[in-house]
């Protein structure tokens, strides 16, 4: 039922984008099925109206071929009228398909950049990947092909029946029978290959699955010489697959022959039933046809012509309720992501560019262009200063109801001031910053920034004064400037130059093949963890955001590429409310303020010099732990 | 390009060539069936003879049976043989791949491989099943009718050659020009699948950043790119259908026209007439097919390339012609090394020349970029060097057997990963046949026994995907261990415990210290806790070698090694990632 509900979605979709070239396309169909039916009824007009005449003694041979001409300029005239029909329908339906296709790609793409991080976390990346490579595909072969025939079989199906009626009712009976018998076949064959046809999917997904994981593992694939082992592997998989392929379409194949040949049944039971009744003389009321014509040896060929035009479009029908049934489960998946809720966003307050001045009267303008001052715009168009003011008030939050990360968090970081997090694996220190720029929504609590709380700052606004350099660090196709510019897509060159230089980035830059312009891919290529750290931290560097968050951001860098970039990034933090996540003792001893977190909860809070006076968690974590 | 497509049919041969075999049979029938269903009507029918039409009609059924039947011959023929081949292109790819070198694998993108075993496959795989069943029975229907045709009147048929060759030679135009485009749709495929690819992936960075309008936007241009090369190829491809219907149009005029005169001067009856535009439909139906396999082959040669591609690229590393397989022990020498990723490219490696004798722990450090990894990959010959040699055991690395060669010469890689499967199974990735005893034993020896003990199904845990449900720490321990299972001449960790807090560390050294006294160990660190008690250490900087010799000797004479060590020792460059599995 739901399934059905969401091709009809679909449908209603494809048709209200493009209502007008739908109209268009019925009416091509329509004049051109009555041009191949008006041009196959020449042959008899050519021969009893043309030829036949010419034959007859003492004819006007000339007058006879000027007819014919004229009447073969006509045929030609109309002929071509149908070649423009179909030619039209097909250009139409092109661009009505992959116009859909345009559409839908965009829609579901705008959408999932909306949704949370959460659907992320839950829906494998194969799974949400699939929707884009396979199920648009499918769907819109469905809509440039099925619709317009399913009009055309219908048409003909329509104009068929009608003339069958006229002709003889018993013999339009058995036709039906015919007909429906073509129906049920394909239609049951149908429902059979889509056991198969799901059973195809999954065991293609498992291939998928597995090569995806080999592929990208392939190096400890060659340094553990496991490469026959998942051969092996692979070719179960594969058998399995290339089985449930050959089921699917075997009996996609078979259908047509079946179909074809029960409609020979159907024309040797009607050549004798009608026979029959014509040679018996039955000319009961039953027996006539619509306009109460009596059954003729004439008429019997005639029928026989219709009843072989009439089984062609039954087919088609049946076959295209196939591959819509087929196609379903692709629809089903698109709305799905469709569906799923986005991030909810109610903040108003947005972030502007702004100049003040001191006199006569401390005031704020906002501008356009950068400035390096900020101020938030409430909805009432009243300018803020931002400051960097950031508090946290008894904050609750577990990323599963059942499981609490965050427990009664408190805290305030004034402005320029720099907190760091200490703490094991799980403790919960990312998960803190995840809740700053509002990946994840606390449960209760708040969080307040310059003493709005987030929820009512524009999202957007909101991350775009935070500057992250998170942990796992991820480049995007394109040159090595590109991927620095990502901070701020208006960056000059130069600015991206000189930020990649403040923090120590450049050297290796211009050490790869075309510096700055070296093309990246997404896994990052030949860069490594550090490498591609660096280029993380020139990307917030060119932010210029007015508050940090680095979160394990010098991980992977040696400790004296690290005490380079130290220059710099102190120099980024310095006047910028900072928060840092570390685990090397260097990089947070001389922050404003430390907290220790141990199972989501901060233990100790303080300086350097009084944690370690205070002989807890942090003092033991940094005797423990220290070389001598 | 195809012969590399076609030869992959393998045990389904029989099978693709019986296929024609059965749909020409299925042909006969068909062509056969008009001839009764004539009579039914000429001397059933217009004879009012019962009888005639019960004999003809047993006829008609009797050949639709067996047309039936050779259709669904065809069909599962077809099918088998179609699915069969699929399934060994997989199979080829995926032999190939795994023949792959580690500069193979730089070069192409896992999402392309992927695309290249799935959607390429898929597309060749129905073009080859149309292929079967129709190129026999098109050409066979056109040419029996044309047959016919010739048989009825000669001269009128040359009107159906005149036609046939001029469709013939815009077909091979449409089909060159729409071949190119379909080469090009495949490469924005690849594009527009990548931004989804990356946007899935990397969505926290595209979020704090709140580029989300920057990528739609970039998305989009690609799907309109894609979009408008489709609409281009396409609507190109749709010219096929009205040319080919104007020019059967263009003979049905004809014929009409010449077939008249020819009525009238007596060379033609009228049933003659008749059937020859019966048999222009005929012809018109087998053209209408041919040109949709075309479509649909022309489609699919791209989808062929890029298959052949993977199959027929040549690994550019490969075993010698007499390997060796035995490695004598775990020296190393490096003689005068230089390598680079590309050829031509910087030098990531220069002028190595180092000699490490079996049993040595050495210790590498140096700054990021510096050619550390690059360094260690050379030596169980995951790149071969570009001048110079790496000798394990005494002989150059390129004379051993490959597989033996990184069987004794265990890597810990940097971007390690585990597999879907339990514990137990990526353990096992060491050594297949290793007991659960010895299994533990190397886990013990990477600290990593105390934590999967406490996991719920011990050894026999799930991992995920990635191996998503253990912590940084816990999986690079886990792929210690899995190379402490091979009992290696030589163990390299590259970074392998940067995510282990130092205690942790400190222990796993200990271990190796006693457990594995006879084999080479390199250890790959920016800790010089890591590395201080090592025998030897390698200073690396800007792809040289900067010193080499003891943690004392360097602390003396070395520059760069004394810096890093009053960096790290001036107090705190400890670990605060003391939670997790610490051996207390």
């Amino acid at each position: 039922m739901k399934k059905q509900s969401n091709m009809r979605r679909l449908f209603s979709f494809v048709m209200r984008c493009y209502k007008w070239n739908f109209v268009i396309v019925f009416v091509c169909i329509a004049l051109s099925s009555v041009i191949s039916l008006a041009a196959s009824l020449f042959t008899r007009s050519l021969i009893d109206d043309h030829i036949s005449p010419m034959l007859a003694e003492g004819a006007d041979l000339a007058a006879g071929y000027s007819a014919l001409g004229i009447a073969l300029v006509k045929l030609g005239a109309v002929l071509l009228v149908g070649v423009i029909c179909g030619y039209l329908h097909n250009l139409l339906m092109i661009f009505v398909g992959h116009g859909t296709m345009l559409r839908l790609r965009k829609s579901i793409f705008s959408h999932m950049e909306s949704l949370p991080l959460r659907y992320f976390d839950s829906n494998s990346h194969g799974d949400i990947m699939s929707v884009y490579t396979n199920d648009v595909d499918t769907l819109r072969q469905v809509i440039s092909s099925s619709i317009p025939n399913l009009v055309q079989s219908v048409v003909t199906i329509v104009a068929t029946l009608v003339s069958m009626l006229v002709l003889s009712l018993p013999l339009t009976l058995i036709t039906l029978v015919m007909a429906l018998g073509i129906f049920r076949v394909t239609t049951s064959l149908g429902k059979l290959s889509k056991k198969y046809f799901v059973q195809r999917q999954k065991n293609l997904g498992r291939v998928n699955g597995f090569i995806e994981e080999m592929v990208s593992g392939q190096k400890v694939v060659k340094a553990y010489c496991r490469e026959d082992k998942s051969g092996e592997e692979f070719e179960l998989l594969n058998e399995d697959l290339r089985r449930s392929v050959y089921n699917a379409n075997r009996i996609g194949n078979i259908i047509m022959p079946i179909n074809h040949n029960i409609s020979h049944f159907g024309y040797v039971a009607i050549s004798l039933a009608g026979a029959l009744i014509v040679l018996g003389g039955y000319s009961q009321w039953y027996f006539l046809g619509l306009n109460g014509s009596v059954l003729t040896l004439g008429t019997l060929v005639s029928f026989l012509t219709l009843q072989r035009n009439f089984t062609r479009p039954v087919q088609q029908i049946s076959n295209e309720i196939n591959s819509i049934v087929m196609a379903s489960a692709g629809a089903d998946r698109l709305f799905a992501l469709l569906d799923e809720e986005p991030e909810e966003d109610e903040g108003r307050v947005v972030l502007v560019n702004v100049t003040s001045s001191e006199v006569p009267v401390p005031e704020l303008r906002e501008v356009s262009g950068r400035t390096g001052e900020w101020a938030w715009k409430s909805p009432d168009g009243s300018l803020k200063k931002l400051e960097g003011l950031l508090e946290l008030d008894t904050v609750d939050f577990g990323y599963v109801p059942e499981k609490q990360v965050l427990d009664d968090i408190t805290l305030t970081a004034y402005p320029g001031q720099k907190i760091a997090f200490v703490g094991g694996t799980g403790a919960g220190k990312t998960t803190i910053t995840n809740l700053i720029n509002r990946f994840y929504e606390i449960q209760s609590g708040s969080i307040r920034y310059d003493g709005i709380p987030v929820s009512e700052i524009a999202k957007e606004s909101l991350r775009r004064s935070l500057g992250t350099v998170l942990q796992e660090t991820r480049l995007f196709s394109g040159s090595v400037l590109d991927n620095i510019r990502y901070g701020r897509l208006d960056a000059t060159d130069d600015e991206c130059r000189s930020a990649a230089r403040s923090v120590y980035a450049d050297a290796f830059i211009r050490r790869l093949p075309n510096g700055y312009d070296t093309i990246l891919d997404a896994d990052g290529g030949n860069l490594s963890q550090g490498e591609r750290q660096l280029l993380s931290i020139a990307r917030a560097a060119v932010a210029d955001p007015p508050v940090l968050i680095l979160d394990e951001a010098t991980s992977s860098i040696d400790t004296r590429t690290e005490k380079l970039i130290q220059q710099g990034i102190e120099s980024l933090m310095r006047g910028r409310t900072s928060f840092i996540i570390a685990h090397r003792l260097s990089t947070v001893q001389n922050s404003d303020y430390i907290c220790v977190l141990d199972h989501g909860r901060i233990i100790e809070r303080g300086k350097h010099a009084e944690l370690l006076d205070q002989k807890g968690k942090y003092y033991e974590l940094y005797t423990g732990n220290q070389i001598v | 390009m195809l012969g590399t497509i076609l030869r992959q049919t393998g045990r389904y041969t029989p099978a693709a060539i019986l296929t024609p075999v059965w749909t020409s049979l299925e042909v006969v029938m068909g062509i056969l069936l008009p001839y009764v269903t004539a009579s039914i009507i000429d001397k059933g029918i217009n004879a009012a003879d019962v009888p005639a039409i019960w004999h003809y009609g047993g006829q008609l059924v009797i050949l639709a049976c067996f047309g039936m039947v050779f259709g669904i011959l065809a069909g599962r023929f077809a099918s088998y043989s179609s699915s069969g081949l699929a399934a060994n292109l997989r199979t080829a790819m995926y032999a190939n791949i795994r023949r792959f070198s580690f500069s193979d694998i730089d070069k192409y993108s896992t999402a392309g491989l992927v695309t290249r075993m799935t959607t390429d496959v898929a597309s060749v795989q129905n073009a080859f099943q149309t292929l079967l069943r129709t190129s026999f029975r098109a050409p066979l229907n056109m040419v029996s009718a044309l047959v016919m045709c010739f048989f009825i009147n000669a001269r009128l048929s040359i009107i159906f050659l005149v036609a046939m060759l001029v469709l013939s030679v815009f077909l091979t135009v449409l089909i060159t020009r729409a071949a190119r485009l379909y080469r090009e749709i495949f490469k924005k495929y690849d594009d527009l699948n990548g931004v989804v690819q990356e946007n899935v992936s990397a969505i926290r960075v595209v979020k704090a950043y709140a580029r989300e309008n920057h990528e739609i936007s970039k998305f989009d241009k690609a799907a309109l790119s894609l979009y408008t090369l489709n609409v281009k190829a396409e609507s190109l491809m749709a010219l096929n259908h009205p040319v080919m219907n104007l020019t059967v149009n263009a003979c049905i005029i004809a014929i009409s026209w010449w077939g008249a005169h020819y009525v009238v001067d007596g060379s033609l009856t009228t049933g003659q007439l008749t059937s020859l535009f019966s048999y222009i439909t005929t012809i018109l139906g087998s053209l209408m097919m041919l040109s949709m396999v075309f479509v649909q082959l022309t489609r699919s040669i791209a989808s062929a390339q890029r298959i052949a591609e993977v199959i027929e690229e040549e690994p550019d590393m490969s075993n010698p012609e007499n390997p060796l397989s035995e490695v004598a022990d775990g020296s190393i020498d490096f003689d005068h090394v230089w390598f680079s990723y590309s050829p031509g490219g910087d030098y990531a490696l220069e002028d190595i020349d180092l000699h490490i004798r079996a049993g040595e722990t050495i210790g590498v450090i140096g700054g990021t970029g510096s050619g550390k990894s690059s360094l260690a990959n050379l030596i169980p010959r995951f790149y071969d060097v570009s001048e110079g040699s790496v000798r394990v055991g005494g002989v150059d690395v390129r004379e051993y057997d490959m597989r033996a060669l990184r069987d004794k010469v265990a890597m810990v890689l940097q971007n390690n990963v585990l597999f879907s499967g339990t514990v137990a199974d990526n353990l096992r990735w060491g050594r297949e046949d290793a007991t659960l005893e010895e299994c533990r034993e190397a886990c013990r020896q990477a600290c990593a026994d105390e934590f999967v003990e406490a996991m719920p199904q011990g050894y026999d845990t799930i991992i995920d995907q990635g191996g998503a449900n253990v912590s940084g720490g816990q999986r690079q321990r886990l792929c210690i261990a899995r190379a402490l299972i091979k009992h290696p001449k030589v163990l390299i960790l590259d970074d392998s415990t940067s995510a282990v807090d130092t205690a942790t560390d400190a222990a796993i050294r200990r271990t190796f210290a006693e457990s594995l006294q006879g084999a080479t160990k390199i250890i790959i660190s920016q800790r010089i806790l890591s590395i201080k008690d090592a025998d030897r250490i390698v200073v690396m900087d800007n792809g040289r070698v900067n010193g080499f010799d003891t943690h004392e000797n360097l602390l003396k004479n070395n520059g760069i090694y004394k810096e890093i060590y009053a960096m790290q020792t001036s107090g705190g460059e400890a670990d605060f990632d003391g939670g997790e599995g610490r051996a207390a």
